[in-house]
């Protein structure tokens, strides 16, 4: 291990670690039941042949993206040699891995013949989709999230030396893997809002706010509820990586959008998204811009906020909540504009030609997405009784080189 | 069976024969001049061959309405049980267009365009989204995973998802629930050596045939007539061409 803070489980075995895991508990039934529900048939859902990925996804993409932002936290303290970065390394791994197993499953529940995937590991492979990278690189990133954390946790020398190259080795895979997603959308050539390469560093640059957000909450939390000291000095690092990538995903956004508005053929979707007054407009302003965005910077950078914890937390859920209003906003607005197969013509057909495709998610649609989180937290909360993954103190004295100058 | 019932059924059979003869020869006849041979079931699809469409819009007096109904006849999609209009399957659809500065309308039939690099194919992580060596582009139903990234990436919305349990289907057209699926260029009728089923129900305004074939009729027109594709400007060279839009 690359540094000297020191690590032990949970020891709390009371009503309120019970009672926490129970909570996520209850979510991840939710998530089975609506399996159960939606196993019978695409039909009972709001998802249908104009709409094709909806709610499910929304959690699932976002999941996938937080996964790679969370695991970041550790990259800094490895492959940057941060210090302070480095007693936050266990959690993170452990979160960026649970993380992506809960967008993974949801995206694997919803699919419409699970069983057949099973070709895939037969050789059904076509290396031309992106989707089959994506395969490889989700596998290769909990592959080696597990032998980084071996290296983190471990004493031997073996270990000790791995630590900083398997770092850079995850953080080149994080890359890829957080460009594999936006790549997704990337490549599909034929929507109007998507088919740009921008996609893929957007998605990077908010994996860190996706990732940082639920970090920070994750920490904050169980710190609390096993009465253990948190410092400023940690969290005013993440509360300012937070804010950093907050800007940027805003500036990659703006510079996505002027790009479209520049060209004409894309001005009829630009339109629908920003100007509309739809519920995707709304829910891109308000929900994206102004409350997931514009609001935690403010509540980070406002100097009278300085050191507010509460702050912070209202920061990152809004910045959680503005994610998923991004993703949607994606996701949903990008297949609600219609397809456009005769530029400059009006076109009607019994199959929604030319109209703005309506879609409301089921509640089963939701609970599977939600079960999909409650899985990867309520991981992370077995993670922290099982294994050495929570310092015993991040305080200020322990994580700040710093600390005794300024006193 | 008695003997009165095998003579009606031979009777039958022998007026139809030569009731049908008299009919393709006298009102349809383009239907004789199509090359289309039947594939011996033990060949391979041959790659010589790239199967196409022509649709002249301009002849077309129903807008596709025939060859809608044809369709859904031969392959049994678009009465799904649970299923709601959007979620029903649509292999072809019937679409009108109006230019917004002219006026001009007219209506066409919408369908898999059969693309030479069909964006379904190259996003499709099973391969189950294939196109045959002779250029019909289908869904291999035991290895479609359902995740949908075809219709995603379909510029046309030729594709549809399988929302409900299906029973009773086609023999010739396999269908299941959670598989994607769409135009395949009625591959069961093409390999018997048929047109496929929109053709024959408007065959004033299609052709089907081979377009590697410099000789074939559709060759033939095209060349000399010309073919407009649906979105040329995502250069997919596709194998569905049409006249007067």
């Amino acid at each position: 291990m690359a540094t000297k803070a020191i690590f032990s489980e949970v020891k709390n075995n009371g009503f309120g670690y019970w009672g926490i895991l129970g909570i996520f508990g209850v979510l991840v039934l939710g998530g089975v039941w609506a399996f159960m529900h939606m196993e019978h048939g695409h039909f009972s859902t709001g998802m249908n042949n104009q709409i094709v990925w909806g709610m499910p996804h929304v959690f699932a993409i976002f999941l996938i993206v937080a996964a790679s932002g969370a695991a970041n936290i550790a990259t800094i303290g490895t492959v940057f040699g941060k210090k302070i970065y480095q007693p936050l390394g266990r959690l993170s791994a452990f979160l960026g891995a649970s993380l992506l197993i809960g967008g993974l499953l949801v995206l694997l529940l919803d699919l419409g013949s699970i069983g057949h995937v099973i070709e895939m590991a037969k050789g059904h492979l076509n290396f031309k989709s992106i989707f089959a990278w994506n395969m490889i690189l989700y596998s290769g990133f909990l592959g080696i999230i597990v032998v980084y954390l071996w290296t983190m946790m471990d004493r031997t020398k073996l270990a000790k030396m791995l630590y900083k190259p398997v770092g850079i080795a995850n953080m080149i895979w994080r890359f890829l893997l957080t460009m594999g997603t936006g790549s997704i959308f990337g490549f599909l050539v034929s929507r109007q809002y998507y088919d740009a390469a921008i996609m893929a560093p957007l998605f990077i640059v908010a994996s860190y706010v996706f990732g940082t957000a639920i970090y920070t909450l994750v920490l904050m939390s169980s710190f609390k509820f096993t009465g253990r000291e948190l410092g400023d000095a940690v969290l005013n690092r993440l509360r300012y990586t937070l804010a950093i990538f907050l800007s940027l995903t805003l500036f990659l956004e703006f510079v996505r959008h002027l790009a479209n508005l520049y060209a004409t053929e894309h001005h009829g979707v630009e339109g629908f998204i920003l100007a509309s007054g739809d519920n995707i407009s709304n829910l891109f302003w308000f929900g994206q811009i102004i409350m997931g965005s514009l609001i935690p910077m403010f509540l980070i950078w406002c100097r009278f906020l300085k050191n507010n914890r509460l702050a912070l937390a209202v920061a990152a859920i809004l910045a959680v909540l503005g994610g998923l209003a991004q993703i949607y906003v994606i996701l949903i607005g990008g297949q609600a504009y219609p397809l456009i197969l005769f530029p400059n013509a009006e076109v009607t057909s019994s199959f929604s030609e030319g109209v703005i495709n309506p879609y409301t998610a089921t509640s089963a649609e939701i609970l599977l997405g939600v079960g999909g989180f409650g899985l990867a937290i309520a991981m992370v909360i077995v993670a922290v009784k099982v294994f050495k993954v929570l310092p015993t103190t991040l305080a200020d004295s322990a994580t700040d080189p710093h600390h005794t100058k300024k006193i | 069976m008695s003997n009165i019932d095998s003579y009606r059924r031979n009777f039958l059979t022998g007026i139809g024969a030569v009731s049908t003869m008299a009919v393709a020869v006298t009102l349809a006849p383009g239907v004789f001049l199509r090359e289309v041979k039947a594939k011996p079931a033990d060949q391979p699809v041959s790659s010589k061959v790239r199967w196409g469409m022509l649709v002249d819009v301009n002849k077309l007096k129903d807008g596709g309405d025939a060859c809608i109904e044809a369709c859904k006849k031969e392959h049994g999609w678009g009465d799904e049980e649970h299923s709601n209009d959007q979620q029903d399957a649509q292999w072809i659809r019937k679409v009108t267009v109006k230019e917004k500065l002219t006026g001009h309308e007219f209506s066409l039939p919408v369908m898999c365009q059969h693309c030479d690099i069909a964006p379904c194919v190259d996003v499709c992580p099973t391969g189950a989204s294939m196109k045959r060596a002779d250029g019909i582009v289908q869904v291999n139903k035991h290895v479609c995973i359902g995740c949908r990234y075809c219709m995603m990436a379909c510029p046309y919305k030729a594709r549809s998802f399988i929302h409900e349990t299906l029973t009773d289907q086609k023999p010739g057209t396999p269908r299941g629930k959670g598989t994607v699926e769409s135009c395949n260029m009625c591959v069961n009728r093409v390999d018997a050596g048929m047109n496929p089923a929109c053709v024959d129900a408007a065959p004033e305004a299609m052709l089907f045939g081979d377009l590697n074939d410099p000789e074939s009729k559709i060759s033939k027109v095209l060349k000399e007539f010309g073919g407009t594709q649906i979105r040329a400007d995502l250069g997919l060279n596709t194998g569905v061409r049409y006249q007067g839009i």
